[in-house]
């Protein structure tokens, strides 16, 4: 029904996409499989419209489409149903269902005929409990994925694209979504489904096509036995060139960081590990694992129960007292959590440090420059224009002045939540390097990625995690990449 | 028209080689960006020149004109903070009011005027801190908690005073002086004004405070993320905005000699409104001090303007909802501009 063929998306500095095969048959649920990075969310984009394909066709029933807006692509019957539902809160089930396309004369809407219509789409969708008039905002995850689907169903889709649509929901309501999934390919409905859990995979998939670096390593395996072992090789062996600084030349100090039975409920539970000082501690995951939830909830930006300790000491709860006891985080986020971008690279570097600069609250600019400078100059962070606005500078750049900001005021222990995202090769080695200098320096780091070459290569120790449990601890040497995708994706400590 | 010239000095030096100008947290007075506002004022004042040769360029016409903006220009530095901190003050007004009302009780005014002005500055401070409280550590959306805090201070200022109008006694008219006392010819409480106008600067561009109100205006999360207390900080910055109320009540109480529950009626406006002629963004993050007065000094002229060619005020009103909407419009073709 839908066949893509040579599909290729370059983004400035990236090719996101280099040749992608998909053919997805009428009434079979297609799986796409592949690491972070791997090309499926700019490939979910180009089959909704939102991103244009430089080369490559698709095909939609033998004719030649190409979809030019999200509009356009809704036209053509492609529904894609992102992980955070794009549902309005405020408004009720069956107006979220109709959006942009309501049922109205003259401007005027006609409740009572979207309200019938909307009882129909969920009736069909086995939802007769889910009111039509109810506000969106108080249903369920599980709920609002069905008033999405819904939405999909009204634009007469016939092919539905689900971005990890098991992540927000718990165990009983993953069976009911592959009811509903099954029910909607016996009407003749495609699916393409993405999912980094194997086992759902091999519950309701048909085919499975894997992507690796932007292209196409396998097309149309048999979903329920094809062995893992073959499917985890393919999505592995990146071809990412990865150069790691070499390990040791670090002494271990004492211990900086002891989490103790460290628990949120829902997120994680029962987390403890410590980090010592000049020590690379890695934690490995999907998303969802839990990973960055436990790096804030040690940051203290994230109520949880337990103890975190810093140097034996417990701290006080919040950010203001993690910073002041010497942590410092680089969050998931750059530009949304960590960075002003208005502002200048020596601003931003200051930020967490800034009484230092300071006498009574009057800021000593020269000093401050002063040590900007010195700190991008080590860093290299270019240009080397500490009084530039960051938000000019490349993303790798603007990684550097995260970590500067932190190489100030004596911090203990570093937090990095995903250090290289976003950023090309050839500064991923700098930062790399970077990163390895702190740990020389006697900073305890504890890094989050969900690269895993990327965690085996610069951590010391790894942890790995799994629905918000640690599932496994050890050397990284003593583990390979193989080994860590399997425990994540199948749950098995091997 | 003086806007073009605006639109492009600061795409000028977007572009060219170290982009200096466009740090709002390192800049200094002269800015590039701030030179179409320049150039308004000095179309408005040769307007002014052109149309009323007579008597626009009197020291009496412009005395008038910096003793108007004084009182609105004071709460505009103020309202800059609060804006440029990513939040909204409207109760200005109606606080200044309060403020005006309590010094001027008859029990107050019994303990002299150094004790009044002080009054003052308290309730206006105590104001603003109620809003910041109830915005920082009871999540009240901006609008909402200083909407609330306009209707009750300018209730509670009616009660207090039981809608009379208090008069200043005449052992009081030390703060009175304040307007009628000159030296170098001006009025001591333009003096104020710019004192406050100078530390206000300073204390944006020069402090770890003023670093930080960019900070939790531009990125709260960023901020929070880097160990700033922003909810401390945003309760500090409606307290501030508060204490510049108190301030203008006490130049309205000398312009005036009195203290009343009707002074400073719809203030909030213009001070919003000059903040953001001068190039602040309502949504944080953004702006400058000089920007907003210089704003507010465009708004005043084209009052003084109207007035002295005898012209309809409804029509003054027309003017200055126009120059609203081209400043935003020009603003927002900058920013598209700046934005790799």
């Amino acid at each position: 029904m839908l066949v893509m063929q040579g599909i290729v998306k370059q983004f400035p500095g990236v090719r996101a996409l280099d040749g992608v095969d998909l053919d997805v048959r009428a009434g079979e649920v297609h799986c796409l499989l592949g690491q972070n990075g791997a090309g499926k969310s700019t490939l979910i984009k180009v089959l909704a419209g939102v991103h244009q394909p430089d080369e490559g066709t698709i095909q939609f029933d033998g004719k030649e489409v190409r979809p030019t807006s999200p509009i356009d692509a809704i036209r053509l019957g492609f529904a894609t149903i992102y992980q955070e539902l794009d549902l309005v809160d405020g408004l009720s089930v069956a107006e979220n269902i109709f959006l942009g396309h309501e049922h109205a004369r003259l401007g005027f809407t006609n409740r009572a005929a979207a309200n019938r219509a909307a009882a129909e789409v969920l009736d069909r969708l086995g939802h007769p409990d889910i009111r039509p008039s109810t506000e969106v905002g108080r249903l369920s995850p599980a709920a609002k994925q069905v008033v999405s689907m819904a939405r999909a169903l009204s634009h007469e889709a016939r092919l539905i694209i689900m971005d990890e649509p098991s992540a927000a929901l718990a165990h009983d309501e993953v069976a009911n979504l592959f009811r509903i999934i099954r029910e909607l390919t016996a009407q003749g409905v495609a699916v393409v489904y993405i999912s980094h859990r194997l086992e759902e995979i091999r519950d309701i998939g048909d085919r499975v096509t894997v992507l690796k670096d932007g292209r196409t390593v396998a097309v149309g395996l048999p979903a329920r036995d094809t062995p893992t072992s073959r499917i985890v090789s393919l999505m592995t062996g990146r071809n990412v060139e990865y150069v790691f600084p070499a390990r040791g030349g670090r002494e271990l100090g004492d211990e900086v960081l002891r989490v103790e039975n460290l628990s949120a409920r829902g997120v994680f539970s029962d987390v403890s590990f410590s980090v010592r000082a000049g020590e690379i501690v890695g934690l490995a995951g999907l998303v969802g694992s839990g990973r960055s939830e436990i790096l804030e909830a040690v940051y203290g930006a994230r109520p949880a129960s337990g103890r975190v300790l810093l140097s034996g000491k417990q701290v006080r709860r919040g950010v203001v007292g993690t910073v002041k006891h010497g942590m410092g985080l680089a969050p998931e986020e750059r530009k949304a959590q960590a960075l002003l971008l208005d502002q200048s690279v020596t601003a931003n570097i200051t930020l967490g440090t800034l009484p230092e600069f300071a006498r009574f609250g009057w800021i000593d600019r020269k000093r401050e420059r002063a040590e900007a400078r010195r700190l991008s100059e080590m860093l290299s962070i270019r240009p080397p224009d500490p009084e530039r606005p960051i938000r000019t500078l490349s993303g790798g750049n603007q990684q550097k002045a995260v970590l500067a900001r932190w190489l100030l005021g004596g911090r203990r222990l570093l937090l990095l939540d995903e250090p290289t995202r976003g950023v090309d090769v050839g500064a991923r080695a700098e930062l790399y390097a970077v990163i390895h200098d702190l740990a020389k320096q006697g900073i305890g780091v504890l890094l989050v990625s969900s690269e895993v070459p990327e965690v085996l290569g610069l951590a010391d120790r790894v942890l790995v995690l799994r629905e918000g449990r640690v599932i496994h601890e050890g050397d990284a040497a003593g583990l390979d990449e193989h080994r860590v995708l399997d425990m994540i994706m199948n749950g098995k400590a091997a | 028209m003086s806007e073009p010239t605006k639109s492009q000095a600061p795409a000028a030096t977007g572009r060219a080689g170290p982009i200096r100008g466009t740090v709002p947290v390192l800049r200094g007075v002269g800015e590039m960006r701030h030179l179409g506002l320049l150039a308004a004022l000095a179309i408005l004042i040769v307007v002014g020149l052109v149309t009323r040769p007579d008597n626009f360029a009197t020291t009496s016409n412009l005395i008038s004109i910096l003793s108007l903006a004084a009182t609105i220009g004071v709460i505009t530095v103020g309202a800059t903070f609060v804006i440029i901190g990513g939040g909204i003050d409207l109760s200005v007004g109606a606080v200044m009011a309060l403020a005006s009302v309590w010094a001027t009780t008859l029990a107050t005014q019994s303990y002299g005027p150094v004790v009044m002005a002080i009054c003052a500055i308290l309730v206006g401070t105590g104001a603003g801190l109620v809003n910041g409280w109830l915005i920082a550590y009871g999540r009240l959306v901006p609008f909402i908690a200083t909407l609330a805090m306009l209707v009750a201070a300018r209730g509670l200022a009616q009660r207090m005073s039981d809608r009379r109008t208090q008069l200043i006694q005449a052992e009081n008219s030390a703060i009175v002086d304040l307007s009628t006392s000159r030296v170098l010819g001006i009025p001591l409480l333009v003096y104020i004004f710019a004192l406050v106008v100078v530390l206000g600067w300073i204390l944006l561009n020069r402090t770890t405070f003023g670093r930080r109100t960019y900070a939790v205006g531009g990125n709260p999360e960023a901020a929070r993320l880097a160990g700033i207390d922003v909810r401390r900080h945003t309760m500090l910055l409606y307290a501030l905005s508060g204490m510049c109320c108190g301030i203008a009540a006490i130049l309205i109480m000398a312009r005036t000699t009195t203290g009343s529950s009707t002074h400073g009626d719809l203030y909030e406006l213009d001070a919003i409104a000059a903040v953001i002629i001068g190039g602040t963004l309502l949504t944080g993050g953004r702006g400058t001090i000089i920007g907003s007065i210089l704003g507010l000094l465009i708004f005043t002229l084209i009052t003084n303007l109207f007035i002295l060619n005898g012209l309809n005020t409804s029509d003054q009103l027309i003017a200055k909802g126009l120059i609203i909407v081209v400043a935003v419009l020009l603003q927002r073709r900058n920013l598209k501009e700046r934005s790799p």
